[in-house]
This record gives structure tokens, sequence and C-alpha cells, in this order.
């Protein structure tokens, strides 16, 4: 049995689709050399490294020209940019909507998330530079290599640890859930530890996003005590919070607004009372 | 991964227009501190000369309190430690969980700021006085 169409036609079929294909990649090619952009154009600065490839050993700027649509995201124009211009243009992105933590960037000087960047809400809305995150070592153009900020993660532990043997479900109250409501926010995707200058510093301490993911199981009242008390021991080591220097940083540049600093300085004084118990 | 790039560190002191308030705050914290151990220093130096007497003292703090230079030092002195003062006392806060939103933070930062410009400012006749 055969699966093939019979070739009743001349035509075929593959080299059809070629030419289809080559034509495309000329008009696109055209379209690269004469974009038509309009006259408001974004200018759009993208960093550019890839070791493999000889002229981007040396890090340099690309500028790409975007049209400038009614609420266009950095992303969107990043996105443009790579389907027009270059396809090897090289960034992280899935959701587009704030969830994944793929597409934390330097932009114009601010850890920022591509695609909750609107660049009309930018203070140079002409100009958009986007840079790799800082503090991060580049992989290729705006990819930076995330596993030391996962091991900081993975290094609280970052997982429920009930009371042992729970009857049956375990509620948690109205209250303590509006307690911990902010910072089960965390979307992984590195911007206050990119922004932290502790953390530059002190490759060990585990920044602002893991001691977030401790608070958030430290507080939830259905953790075990014992559980609990662990915790508190990784997180007051030398590298843990008493690190903090209250910059407000990762506050500033947290694009889920998780007030990290609170968090952290309510950890400090928990460390405190447990140590400081007299009674 | 065969090979990264490390941009060292031309993201932090570089970018100091991008600093926000609490960095600022921090910046000028930990400046303000350093200073004053600086002073601290001095202070002994210029106290010791007591023990060369009485005289000895009194000629020393005579000689430096007529230099021009010094007066104004010693204005530079007290905006230093006002703001560290107030800096501090808006850190103490900060550690006690309040105004440790992001704006709050930056109000009392500004407020300490502005404070120590009053403070200098008023006494800035008291520390030049009869030079």
């Amino acid at each position: 049995m055969s699966t093939q169409t019979p070739d009743t036609d001349d035509s075929d079929p593959q080299a059809e689709r070629m030419a289809r294909k080559d034509e495309r990649a000329a008009e696109r090619e055209e379209a690269a050399s004469t974009p038509d952009v309009g006259d408001d154009a974004i200018t759009l600065k993208v960093f550019r490294y890839d070791p493999e490839v000889a002229d981007k050993q040396e890090p340099r700027f690309d500028t790409f020209h975007v049209p400038r649509e009614p609420g266009i995201t950095v992303l969107d124009a990043l996105i443009y940019a790579r389907d027009t211009y270059d396809s090897s243009l090289t960034f992280r992105h899935s959701c587009r909507q704030a969830v994944c933590g793929s597409d934390a960037l330097f932009i114009n000087g601010s850890q920022r998330l591509g695609c909750q960047t609107q660049i009309a809400d930018l203070n140079d809305s002409e100009t958009v530079r986007v840079e790799p995150l800082p503090h991060r070592e580049v992989v290729k153009d705006l990819v930076v290599d995330m596993d030391h900020f996962y091991d900081q993660m993975d290094a609280v532990e970052p997982y429920f640890s009930p009371k042992e043997d729970p009857d049956g479900e375990q509620l948690q109250s109205r209250e303590n859930r509006e307690k911990i409501k902010m910072s089960t926010r965390c979307i992984w995707c590195g911007a206050c530890m990119s922004s932290c200058n502790v953390a530059a510093g002190d490759n060990e301490y585990l920044g602002p996003a893991a001691i977030n993911k401790a608070y958030r199981f430290y507080f939830d009242e259905r953790e075990g005590e014992d559980r609990q008390e662990e915790r508190l021991r990784i997180i007051e080591q030398e590298h843990g919070v008493w690190r903090c220097q209250t910059q407000f940083s990762c506050t500033t540049v947290c694009p889920k607004d998780i007030p990290l600093t609170e968090h952290i300085q309510e950890l400090k004084r928990e460390a405190v009372k447990q140590n400081l118990k007299f009674w | 991964m065969s090979q990264s790039h490390n941009r060292g560190l031309v993201e932090d002191f570089g970018r100091w227009r991008e600093f926000s308030a609490g960095m600022w705050a921090w910046v000028f914290h930990k400046f303000t501190g350093w200073v004053l151990i600086g002073y601290l220093f001095t202070h002994i130096a210029v106290l010791s000369s007591a023990l060369n007497g009485d005289a000895a003292y009194t000629q020393t703090l005579q000689g430096l309190e007529q230099l021009a230079v010094v007066r104004v030092l010693e204005v530079g002195l007290l905006a230093v430690a006002a703001f560290h003062i107030l800096n501090g006392i808006r850190l103490l806060f900060i550690d006690l969980g309040v105004g440790t939103a992001l704006d709050t933070q930056e109000k009392s930062f500004y407020a300490s700021l502005i404070l120590t410009g009053i403070i200098v400012v008023v006494s800035v006749p008291v520390f030049l006085e009869g030079l």
C-alpha cells in the first residue's frame, strides 16, 4: 500500500513550495533593506554577543528600527526585529503576559519584563536600549545563565512540608493567606537578584527572590514547626537575610510588586526573636 | 555552554544616574560613615595634644579655629553627621518594619536630606562666628 499521491500532475509540489519559500525570503530581504517603519519609528539598541560568531565575540550594540504601534511592548519590538531583520537575535520569551518570568531584561537602565513594559511608558520612548540582565554571565545576545539564581532558589528548599500526618484536608485561614499572598506571586524572573548590589558582590548571598520564597513557606501556618525552624536556620546564616542592606533595589524592580525588602526585614526580626528567647 | 561573557562591574557604579532613592540613601550612608570614622582619628590626634600640657592643647585648638578651611570643614562634618544620624533613624524604623513601603522609604530619605540641609544652614552662622 502506498501513501503517495498518484503523480497525475506534472508539477512537483516540493519544488513549488521551495519556490514560494524563496519568494518569501526575497520579500523579507527586501523589507529588511528598505523597511517601511514610518517616521516615528522606535530605535531599538540591542546588546549582541555570541562566542561562536567571529564578529560577535566582542560584545556590541545593534540598532533596529521598529514601527511604532499603540501599546507596543519591548518584547513585541524585539520579536519584530528578530522576524524582520535578524533571525539570529536571541532572547527568551514564552507567555507574553508577565507570568512565565522568561523575559526579564535590562531595559533603559532598569530590570523589567520585556512583555510587561510598553515602550510609550518608558522615560525615553524614542531610543530603547535592551541589554541582558546585569550580574549574570551572558550566554548569547540577551540570554543569561540563570543556573546560579536557580541554585539559590533551591537552597531555601522552596517546597511545602506540612505537619506530619495531617488529619485530612489542611485548611489555611484567610488571614494567613493574606499574609503570604504577595510572596506567592514570584515568577522566578531574576530581576530582583540582578538589581541587588549586595548579591553582585557576594555570590553566596541567597538574594531577594530566594528569601521571599523562604518567607512564603515560613509564614504558612500549615508548615510543620520543626520545618519552620529548619528554614529559619537556612536564611539566618551569614549569607542569608543579614546581607540585605535595605537599598530597596529589588522592591523597585520587581515586576509583580512584591514588597521584597519588607519580607526580608520581617525574617530578620524573626531570626532575632528566635535567638533572643529569654523565656 | 561553551563560553559566556562577564560584563564585570560596569552595571554598578557606572550606572549612578539610574540609582533609585533607596540606593542613594545607601551610598550616602556608607560615605558619611567612612567620613565619620576618618574624623574620629583626626579628633583623637587633635585631642592628644593635651598630652603636652594645657598650653599646647589651647594653642592647637585656637590655631585650628583661626583657619577658615577648618571652619568650613566643621560645617561639612556637621552635615555628614546629621545625615548619618537621621538616615540611621530611618534605617532603624525600616528594621522595625515601619515605613518599608516603596514610596514611604523614599519620602523618609528625602526628609532626612531636607532636615540635614536645614540643620546645616541654620548652624552656619554659629560655625563661622568670629572668623
